[in-house]
């Protein structure tokens, strides 16, 4: 059964957004990290670089394949992760820790009542 | 989407399953990497289901497949089986191949998946073409046969599960793991015959088992059992990927094509130019003689970056560095822990030591060309 945190909101490409003030730090879910499996190597933003919710703008790359990362919400990215340049794993071993991304300064900060709830992807995801 | 004998077992495994040349096999049970791994050390069970089994049978067979075949199918002697490829006249690759001899009049072809239908048209045509076509029988058995490989160190330590006694067709061996590298014998499991070969597609040690379909899974979950206690896992398309790449064994659709030949390919050792005629011979010598533009080479990234991937561009590094090829396969090497890939250059930029760049997503990042193997094992 994957780990989905009742204290954070997802989006449905299996991000997770967890907010403090106007700041959205963001990762991907325990599900994504699971399916995605071993990986090898995470592209993220420029700090500095503006992006709009839905918009892709991080790589994560397991073995087999690469995938696109999108914000779920729209601002300024302020920092991103950089343990993840050498250990990129902690993406699988803690994708709601030290595993997370990048954090964005939020121009919209309504967009996140727009995301779902635990319960709701949850739902999406189904029993596994 | 096809599927194998072995589907409920993947699935009852807990498998991941994906569209691989219209077949839904999986792709991995725990993961890539532990897959790989397991396989490397130990030992993995693959599903090869999916893959063709075409006999070819008669009086003139070994004469229609030397003819058909670029390496010397008169080589071998019933037992005996060879790596081979499938060209058309123009020396572009049908398909590359196992060719078994069973008996003097008995071979057994084990084909690419996406390739069946096509490799059958094509022996079938050629066949009708030969003086006498009655003295070839070209069978495709691929819907009531399916095949496990059984690959690493460990293999050897509870290969015999499946078979009951001595061989009694192809080489003579009392076990299976008598079988020299090549070999072939029939042996029985459960009463009903099966083909065990020491051969593999991941560098390790290993052997693969052609069976009737309705005792694939009763074999797979014989073999499993005994395997577990000596690390044996189950291992999908994404380890035979990783595990392939790493010793730089080409995959048709990747490396291979109908408009590649086998000199580009870097497979020379399997082209018998000096046999006498075959399919593609002239074009080849041609080829041979005026050399190859091109050139299979394998790469290592020599700096941190995203793992290469098919089609990414090969450019010669440095300032004036021009787009020299393209990447066929690419990914992280489990063993090695680095990006490493196979791609098609300028011959001039195929020699190990040249330093290359691959272009990953706009950017640019070091590798150099290596020799093949890119993984050797430890000694």
């Amino acid at each position: 059964m994957a780990n989905v945190p009742s204290d954070l909101k997802y989006a449905k490409s299996h991000e997770w957004v967890r907010v403090a003030g106007d700041v959205a730090t963001v990762g991907i879910t325990d599900h994504a990290q699971h399916e995605l499996t071993d990986i090898v190597f995470v592209e993220l933003p420029e700090p500095g670089r503006q992006v709009a919710a839905g918009q892709s703008c991080a790589v994560v790359e397991s073995v087999k394949t690469a995938s696109d990362i999108y914000s779920p919400v729209s601002g300024e990215i302020l920092e991103v992760n950089p343990e993840l340049a050498g250990n990129p794993g902690l993406v699988n071993k803690e994708p709601y820790a030290g595993g997370w991304f990048f954090k964005v300064k939020m121009t919209r900060p309504a967009e996140v009542e727009t995301l779902l709830s635990p319960e709701q992807y949850l739902a999406q995801i189904g029993p596994n | 989407m096809k599927r194998t004998p072995l589907f409920d077992v993947h699935q009852q495994l807990g498998a991941k399953l994906i569209e691989f040349g219209g077949w839904e096999m999986p792709v991995y049970y725990s993961g890539i990497v532990a897959e790989h791994l397991a396989v490397r050390q130990a030992a993995g069970l693959f599903d090869i289901s999916h893959m063709g089994e075409v006999f070819v049978r008669g009086l003139g067979a070994a004469a229609f497949l030397n003819y058909i075949l670029t390496n010397d199918v008169g080589r071998l002697r019933p037992g005996q089986g060879q790596y081979s490829l499938m060209c058309k006249p123009s020396g572009g690759v049908v398909d590359d191949l196992y060719v078994y001899c069973l008996a003097p009049e008995e071979f057994l072809l084990v084909v690419n998946a996406a390739r069946i239908r096509a490799d059958v048209a094509w022996l079938q045509e050629q066949c009708s073409q030969r003086p006498d076509p009655r003295q070839v029988r070209v069978e495709d058995a691929s819907e009531q046969w399916g095949a496990i490989a059984v690959q690493g160190p460990a293999s050897c330590r509870f290969i015999e599960v499946c078979c009951e006694g001595r061989s009694d067709r192809g080489t003579a061996v009392s076990v299976a793991t008598e079988l020299k590298k090549n070999e072939v014998a029939g042996f029985r499991f459960r009463g009903e015959e099966v083909f065990v070969a020491r051969t593999g597609y991941t560098g390790e040690d290993g052997f693969e088992v052609v069976a009737p379909a309705g005792l694939l899974a009763p074999l797979w979950t014989a073999l499993l059992e005994a395997g577990r206690p000596f690390g044996a896992q189950p291992a999908g398309l994404g380890a035979r990927d990783t595990l392939r790449t790493e010793v730089c064994y080409p995959l048709y659709g990747h490396e291979l094509d109908e408009n590649t030949t086998p000199l580009e390919a870097g497979l020379g050792f399997f082209v018998a130019l000096e046999k006498g005629d075959f399919i593609g011979r002239s074009a080849l010598i041609a080829q041979k003689e005026a050399g190859v533009s091109r050139k299979l080479a394998a790469f290592k990234m020599i700096e941190r970056s995203a793992p290469p991937r098919p089609q990414y561009a090969i450019w010669k590094a440095g300032a004036d560095g021009m787009r020299v090829g393209v990447v066929t396969s690419g990914t992280q090497s489990p063993s090695l822990g680095i990006g490493i890939g196979l791609g098609y250059v300028a011959t001039e930029c195929a020699a190990p030591g040249t330093r290359v760049e691959i272009e990953i997503r706009g950017r640019r990042a070091a590798a150099e060309v290596v020799r093949k193997p890119i993984y050797r094992k430890a000694d």
